[in-house]
């Protein structure tokens, strides 16, 4: 676009509302790959994207697994991390003086081993004024407790989810897991219990082997694909899940590029999540932002509303 | 540390397998140091999707033009084609584009002056060395430097480590350069003979956990650089952590090797544990 038009042309309003927290674009990390934020300040301006979206936080700081814990495949990667993070108390001392200072939302992804545990962890969020909201991670594959046994059972799902809001005075996100038969299902069961919106997917589960070895290449044996590879199955279910349920739906699956967040905005996500993309290209997300403004003027759009859930079917 | 969107200035085979790769990068000498690494992105479209890690050689100029611009700055890896990325790598040519993120991590202690400083490097494993040696020369110390490889063409860069001032001892598994053996046997005599030694090492694992082993036995101060696959190299993605000294299953330590290395002193690490592992990825820090 030359300098002149980009002068006359009125900037599209890229604004959205989740769950009642302003975001001045549709542009956040994905909870694993942004670390708690800080280790990204050198790359990126803190203020230009959507949210912060921390590390999967627990009570207790958790060590993680066994390494290898990585393994890159074809368009993508395999991780079981074991959501290791510094715990609560930890977060709420060395990583929060830092958030405060940001004048972006911050949410913080969180976790619990037990249903008591998810339970206490929503209520430390609410001594922290500067968290705008909470993310609740029923959807980890790499750890044996917690996680995604409470994401692929409807039932389960609902429990903890109706214990989180009673517990959390904050708008709740519950990000849910695609290794389900059918995500509409768990989707609704969320958003009855409580669930102000809903994030999805987080990583398929996976497995590669080294057939040098003939050992599984991450020693967890399985691990969760992110990465392209799996953007078209994470469409899919951000469609039929936005399709079901009427709380706002962010968008998570294989965004690398602006084209990547366009799909999802389309088929009707409010936002999106970047995550690996971030490991390949630190300043991704603010491509991603860039790319989105500049599609929307070319299509002469000047609210981002109008493309969300623009689906032509 | 930053990402640099820049070009390649040259790309060539040192030795068979292995080459070295200058790109243009200003501003980046003023904040490395010896012992830090790059995660380097092949190109734009996929394969591969990650970044790859890679040691740094060393940076400099280029020595200014006829025109009487400023002299260029550069970034110089070198690297050993072991898989998918670094075989793209070695097709790579003058001007092509490239993304470069560095300099990342913890390098090199070379603070302490006192006494002599031995280096010891298993093929891939001297790149980080170069440096580390240049700077230990400048501090006035006096550095022997092992090299190891399993043949000569493992064996990098000798010509340019003695212009620094290094006294080399070669050793490869064949005797096709130096010493038939392990650099192991070497670093064994040396400590015999120079007791007031602080050693330095990068290479395979098996080598490493060997050098560690010595160097308990002559109770000598050790700095290892470890080469782990990473994702994205600034301390978020936790994929390539280390078990720290004293990991247990009740008390776990794991250290980011991005972040809190790749360089660590030895005693700080959990042996047991790495000695197990084996390594070959080409170069990566």
């Amino acid at each position: 676009m030359s300098e002149l038009k980009k002068e006359i042309v009125k900037r599209p309003d890229m604004s959205v509302e989740i769950a009642g927290i302003q975001l001045r674009n549709p542009v956040m990390p994905a909870s694993g790959t942004f670390g708690y934020g800080e280790e990204y300040t050198p790359f990126i301006d803190m203020e230009k994207i959507g949210a912060i979206v921390t590390k999967g936080l627990s009570l207790k700081p958790k060590a993680g697994n066994p390494t290898p814990r990585i393994a890159e495949t074809v368009s993508g990667m395999l991780n079981a991390i074991g959501l290791q993070n510094v715990g609560i108390d930890a977060f709420i001392q060395h990583k929060m003086p830092f958030l405060r200072t940001v004048n972006t939302p911050v949410i913080a992804n969180f976790f619990g081993n037990t249903l008591e545990e998810y339970g206490e962890v929503a209520k430390r969020l609410n001594d922290i004024p500067e968290i705008a909201a909470g993310e609740l991670n029923i959807s980890c594959p790499n750890v044996k407790q917690g996680g995604i046994v409470f994401g692929t059972d409807p039932k389960a799902a609902s429990e903890v989810v109706a214990l989180v809001r009673k517990n959390l005075q904050k708008p709740l996100i519950v990000k849910l897991t695609p290794n389900v038969t059918d995500i509409t299902v768990v989707a609704r069961a969320v958003e009855e219990a409580g669930a102000d919106a809903i994030a999805c997917i987080n990583t398929l589960t996976g497995m590669s082997v080294d057939v040098n070895t003939r050992k599984p290449r991450i020693a967890n044996m399985t691990g969760g694909l992110s990465g392209p590879a799996i953007r078209p199955v994470a469409v899919r279910m951000v469609h039929q899940v936005v399709q079901t349920v009427s709380v706002p739906v962010i968008g998570i699956g294989g965004i690398m590029k602006a084209m990547d967040a366009l799909e999802f905005l389309i088929v009707g996500a409010k936002a999106v999540q970047v995550g690996t993309a971030n490991f390949v290209d630190p300043t991704a997300m603010i491509s991603i932002i860039e790319g989105i403004e500049e599609f929307l003027v070319e299509e002469g759009i000047d609210d981002i509303h109008d493309l969300i859930g623009s689906l032509k079917f | 540390m930053k990402n640099y969107k820049t070009k390649i200035i040259s790309n060539q085979e040192i030795s068979p397998g292995y080459f070295r790769m200058k790109i243009l990068a200003p501003g980046f000498g003023e904040n490395a140091h010896a012992g830090q690494f790059v995660m380097f992105r092949v190109q734009r479209s996929l394969p591969p999707l990650l970044r790859r890690p890679f040691g740094i050689f060393r940076t400099g100029f280029l020595p200014a033009d006829c025109d009487g611009l400023p002299p260029t700055e550069f970034v110089e890896l070198v690297y050993k084609v072991v898989g998918s990325g670094t075989s793209i790598m070695a097709e790579l040519h003058e001007g092509d584009k490239v993304e470069l993120l560095g300099p990342l991590g913890n390098g090199f202690d070379c603070t302490s002056r006192k006494g002599e400083k031995i280096l010891v490097g298993g093929g891939i494993g001297l790149v980080p060395l170069y440096m580390l040696a240049g700077e230990l020369v400048a501090n006035g110390c006096k550095v022997r430097l092992l090299m190891g490889g399993r043949t000569r063409d493992d064996i990098l860069a000798v010509t340019e480590f003695e212009r620094l001032g290094v006294e080399t001892y070669i050793s490869t598994d064949d005797g096709s350069l130096g010493e038939a053996g392990l650099v192991t046997q070497v670093l064994e005599r040396k400590l015999q003979k120079y007791p007031e030694t602080e050693v330095f090492t990068c290479g395979p694992m098996p080598m490493l956990a060997a050098v560690h082993d010595i160097c308990v036995k002559y109770k000598t101060p050790l700095q290892v650089s470890l080469e782990e696959s990473m994702a994205c190299g600034v301390g978020a993605c936790l994929g390539c952590v280390v078990k720290g000294a004293g990991h247990t299953e009740e008390k776990p330590s794991y250290l980011c090797s991005c972040k809190v290395g790749p360089v660590f002193k030895s005693q700080y690490l959990d042996w047991s544990a790495l000695g197990k592992k084996d390594n070959d990825c080409g170069g990566c820090a």
